[in-house]
């Protein structure tokens, strides 16, 4: 198999350079609309925090804020020292899931820029993960057991709030791997604790055999803790 | 037509096939097209056209929740009949953590058939008969003398063969329940189990717990590779995600594990049928 080169930054480089570019127009607009005392501008209509929106495209950026969150997550384990010394399985796995939470991130910026106007587009958000230890097992591997977890619960509980079909199946083509992540690393984690039932343990997978699924506002309030960057959802459920 | 037509023709087709004739049918992809055909038709999907495509998205495939739940139940009693199997036959007496493993998704497995059982009511149907030796391909419960160790290898290859088909054929199943919204929750939170099932399974075979391209993974034979047709693809909403940026993330591997593709009603039922006795 060819060797994959790997590639890990802080911040990536097109998608960034292509967020400053946009976020620049956006700011030369504020500020003649400003300079215009444009009525809605001085009048609040875009002062608020940004709101999701109602409907797909609520969901979507519902989505892209969770895969914001996740990539965000990994870029900083595959920055820390218990990544760097990881055995080659785990090192392997944490590579794989940062690869895919970028793709997925990128993926929802160019899905919902396609079709919805820019100032409809969440923004690229903030993070605090202080209270994660990036060189500890443990702590990087606990973490990621509870985003994964997270993502498919919220994945789980948004289907039914999808009208298109088409973003429904895409919705599923990512839950599924959302879900194979939160069971390797609850392999490991369960290889570690003798709990060889731990990948889909009675924890999260409940006695008819399935698992979670939470509204948004559930899952914005678990997960709000490690965005910095303030929204709102109020027209999703 | 119902599944339970489909169920009638195997049964019927297996007293006009002998066993060799049926392993012939291994030889290649290309010879499963007579069970493919049979298998097509009953699903309701295909009467009118034979182009897989345009019956994905007739009419009728958009608003079938009976049809999928029954695809889904012959998945389900596939699974929970394998797992079962596979723990009373003592090949993993020698494999605790996959004895543990098989334990926990027998438990979900045989779950999931109570729950679409439940869910589909007069339009259940009871478990068939199945092989899985496949026509005397496979001897994954080491019934016919085959030592542990490859009847361990085998069941850990079915393992992998179900669990991936059936997060790929709940995914299929998506536009015929979507009109339903509590079919669809229990539908999703049943498919993310399948894909925690898929992964855990992939990792005792020393693979990684997603799929990369089409990939099988080594000693899965040809037969298979039916369980991964367009898994390689990288388009997703109109968009060619490995031109989305550089570096691994958009590498064309890590562009199809972060997708896991959907599989037609017919292509599920191709795959279900070559384990009907």
């Amino acid at each position: 198999m060819k060797k994959q080169k790997i590639e890990v930054s802080k911040v990536k480089g097109r998608g960034r350079r292509r967020f400053i570019k946009t976020s620049g127009i956006a700011l030369a607009g504020s500020s003649l609309l400003v300079a215009c005392f444009d009525d809605e501008d001085l009048y609040g209509g875009n002062d608020g925090p940004f709101d999701l929106g109602g409907g797909d495209l609520g969901v979507l950026n519902y989505a892209y804020a969770l895969e914001q969150l996740e990539a965000d997550f990994y870029t900083k384990v595959l920055n820390g020292n218990y990544w760097s010394g990881a055995n080659e399985v785990e090192k392997t796995m944490f590579q794989d899931i940062y690869n895919h939470e970028l793709n997925h991130r990128d993926f929802f910026k160019a899905a919902i820029s396609s079709v919805y106007d820019e100032d409809e587009v969440l923004p690229e958000l903030g993070f605090d993960f202080s209270s994660v230890d990036f060189n500890d097992r443990k702590s990087v591997l606990e973490t990621a057991q509870l985003l994964e977890d997270t993502g498919v619960k919220a994945y789980n509980g948004a289907g039914k709030l999808i009208t298109s079909g088409d973003y429904l199946v895409l919705a599923g083509k990512i839950v599924s791997v959302e879900a194979r992540h939160a069971s390797a690393i609850r392999s490991v984690l369960g290889d570690h604790m003798d709990d060889f039932k731990f990948f889909a343990g009675d924890d999260v997978v409940d006695a008819s055999g399935l698992d979670g699924a939470e509204d948004p506002s559930v899952i914005l309030a678990a997960a709000g803790g490690f965005i910095t960057t303030e929204f709102t959802a109020n027209k999703l459920p | 037509m119902s599944i339970i037509k489909l169920l009638e023709d195997f049964t019927t087709e297996k007293l006009t096939t002998d066993a060799s004739s049926r392993r012939d049918m291994f030889g290649s992809l290309g010879s499963l097209g007579k069970r493919a055909a049979l298998a097509a038709v009953p699903f309701g999907l295909a009467a009118s056209s034979s182009d897989a495509k345009a019956v994905t998205t007739t009419a009728a495939a958009q608003s079938n929740p009976v049809s999928a739940l029954q695809l889904a139940l012959v998945l389900e009693y596939i699974e929970a009949d394998f797992y079962a199997r596979a723990l009373d036959s003592g090949v993993l007496s020698s494999y605790p953590k996959a004895e543990a493993v098989y334990m926990q998704i027998s438990k979900h497995e045989t779950a999931h058939v109570n729950l679409l059982k439940g869910a589909l009511g007069d339009a259940a149907f009871d478990a068939p008969e199945f092989d899985f030796t496949a026509g005397g391909n496979f001897d994954p419960f080491g019934e016919d003398g085959t030592n542990d160790q490859v009847a361990y290898a085998q069941l850990l290859i079915l393992a992998q063969a179900f669990e991936d088909t059936g997060v790929r054929a709940y995914k299929g199943q998506a536009l015929n329940i979507q009109g339903n919204p509590d079919i669809l929750t229990t539908a999703l939170r049943i498919h993310s189990v399948e894909a925690r099932h898929a992964s855990e399974i992939r990792r005792l075979r020393g693979m990684k717990g997603w799929i990369t391209g089409d990939e099988r993974g080594a000693g899965v034979p040809p037969i298979a590779q039916a369980v991964y047709v367009n898994e390689d693809n990288t388009v997703q909403g109109g968009v060619d995600v490995t031109t989305l940026g550089d570096g691994s993330p958009f590498s064309f591997e890590s562009s199809t594990e972060a997708y896991d593709e959907p599989l037609t009603s017919n292509d599920a039922g191709n795959i279900a049928a070559l384990f009907l006795s």
